[in-house]
């Protein structure tokens, strides 16, 4: 794989996007951001639920870091922080952490600006200021070893772990070996493939690290749903072919390809290593993509057999339909027919032109997701109830 | 449109891209052909090989469980004829 074009970062990191995103430390603040961004339509409003109202540390954790990361993520070129003034996840901390980053960080919170309106008028003028600020920021060359790739399935059916997720796994490959770096998370469709996943580990901690990851989410998925964790193979999935919980998972897993799994990060949290990484985190489509984008992925290669439309609001996500008739009923929001592409050309060869549709995204060109504004609300993982 | 995929050159099992009906020929990815030796719904595993009991069926290069009987090439492969590998 070549390089791309992209917006180089102060730390080094390359966007495909060259966002204002407006962050609200607290769902308290969405209205706010909502004012601002009704008034400069260019920004990226990342509303959510959370900031507040959370006793377990784990969750708080989740959250900052999801909020912190989708702020440090590369296609933010710049950042405000809108914060309400007294919530848990602190506005000035996090805008602080976003900031490490060297690219522009502003915050205020709301019980100090004179309440919503005078906050909006503020909000409205930092935002603007910032997209003067980022706007002359121009694409640049940038080395393969910038790009970090999300792997995502959802909506999944029977012909998913046979067309489409193998096509992402051939450019998965085509990254990993040319330097770059790819993220497979979604721990519960790991389930029943540990030990092929364990044999994949670069060395024995990294073995250990995802025995201990997908164990546990055995252990939960059967905590959590009792007689019937074995509908994790889902009824839907029998009858469309799958017979074994083995077989499902590695329909799943078979998006990140053969390459040797360098490391296992937390939920959200941006790899230290490149190459093949596994993420902890649940299967949930909206909360794995908030933390796939909060880990740095530029990209997101999205495989779906039922047909979800959903994309993510600061990361192009590439729509990948496993079979035709999908394609065709959907294709307002489907980037790529798998089953046409593997129909006439070997998997090497539908993987090269996945290949090339990244690279375009990457350098601009727009997913049927980013066509549609399906950029929704961010949900970060969350452990425990809040109170 | 192709009859059938086979993911990994090490796997016993294809998967059937349409409904194939007991009978019918199957012509695989490298010219040979095979006979449905049961009715095949689209999504579901054919065995390419003949896999004797106990026998790992393999998909994806790996284990995804084992024969319960003697399967025959040609044969649907699903829960009925797999049990989970020890």
């Amino acid at each position: 794989m070549n390089g791309f074009r992209g917006y180089e970062r102060p730390d080094g990191t390359v966007g495909a996007r060259n966002y204002v995103a407006i962050i609200p430390s607290v769902a308290c603040a969405n209205g706010v951001v909502s004012a601002i961004a009704r008034e400069v339509p260019e920004t990226i409003p990342l509303y959510h639920g959370h900031g507040c109202g959370r006793g377990a540390a784990r969750d708080l954790e989740l959250h900052f870091r999801a909020l912190a990361g989708l702020g440090k993520n590369p296609n933010v070129g710049a950042a405000l922080v809108v914060g309400l003034g007294c919530e848990v996840i602190k506005a000035d901390f996090l805008a602080g952490v976003i900031a490490e980053t060297g690219k522009p960080v502003e915050v205020f919170e709301i019980q100090s600006e004179g309440g919503s309106r005078s906050a909006a008028r503020k909000g409205g003028k930092i935002a603007r200021k910032m997209l003067a600020l980022i706007e002359h920021v121009e694409r640049k060359e940038a080395d393969v070893e910038r790009l970090i790739l999300g792997l995502k399935c959802g909506g999944s059916d029977s012909l998913s772990g046979v067309t489409a997720n193998p096509m992402v796994g051939e450019v998965t490959d085509r990254v990993v070996a040319a330097g770059g770096t790819a993220i497979l998370t979604e721990n519960t469709e790991m389930i029943g493939t540990s030990h092929i996943l364990e044999r994949r580990a670069c060395c024995p901690d990294v073995a250990a690290r995802v025995k201990e990851m997908v164990g546990t989410a055995d252990r939960l998925t059967r905590d959590i749903m009792g007689p019937l964790a074995s509908l994790v193979i889902a009824p839907g999935n029998m009858e469309g072919g799958m017979s074994s919980i083995q077989e499902k998972s590695l329909g799943c897993i078979a998006k990140a390809g053969t390459s040797k799994i360098m490391e296992v990060v937390d939920y959200a949290e941006a790899p230290s290593e490149k190459g093949l990484i596994l993420m902890d985190g649940p299967g949930y489509d909206i909360e794995s993509m908030t933390g796939l984008a909060a880990a740095g992925t530029q990209v997101m290669l999205f495989t779906t057999g039922r047909g979800n439309p959903i994309g993510y609001p600061i990361v192009p996500v590439i729509k990948i339909a496993s079979n035709t008739r999908l394609y065709r009923a959907m294709e307002d929001d489907m980037d790529v027919d798998a089953q046409a592409s593997l129909d006439c050309r070997t998997l090497e060869e539908a993987g090269e032109e996945l290949e090339r549709l990244v690279l375009s995204v990457l350098e601009g060109e727009q997913t049927k997701a980013e066509l549609n504004r399906q950029d929704g609300i961010i949900c970060p993982y969350t452990t425990s109830p809040s109170f | 449109m192709a009859d059938v995929i086979i993911i990994n050159e090490a796997d016993n099992v294809a998967v059937v891209m349409r409904d194939v009906a007991a009978g019918r020929a199957i012509e695989l990815p490298g010219g040979e052909s095979l006979t449905a030796l049961a009715d095949l719904p689209a999504g579901h595993k054919v065995a390419i090989t003949a896999i004797g009991e106990g026998g790992a069926i393999v998909k994806y290069g790996e284990s995804i469980g084992e024969a319960a009987e003697d399967i025959a090439a040609g044969d649907w492969v699903h829960t009925h004829n797999i049990k989970p590998a020890k």
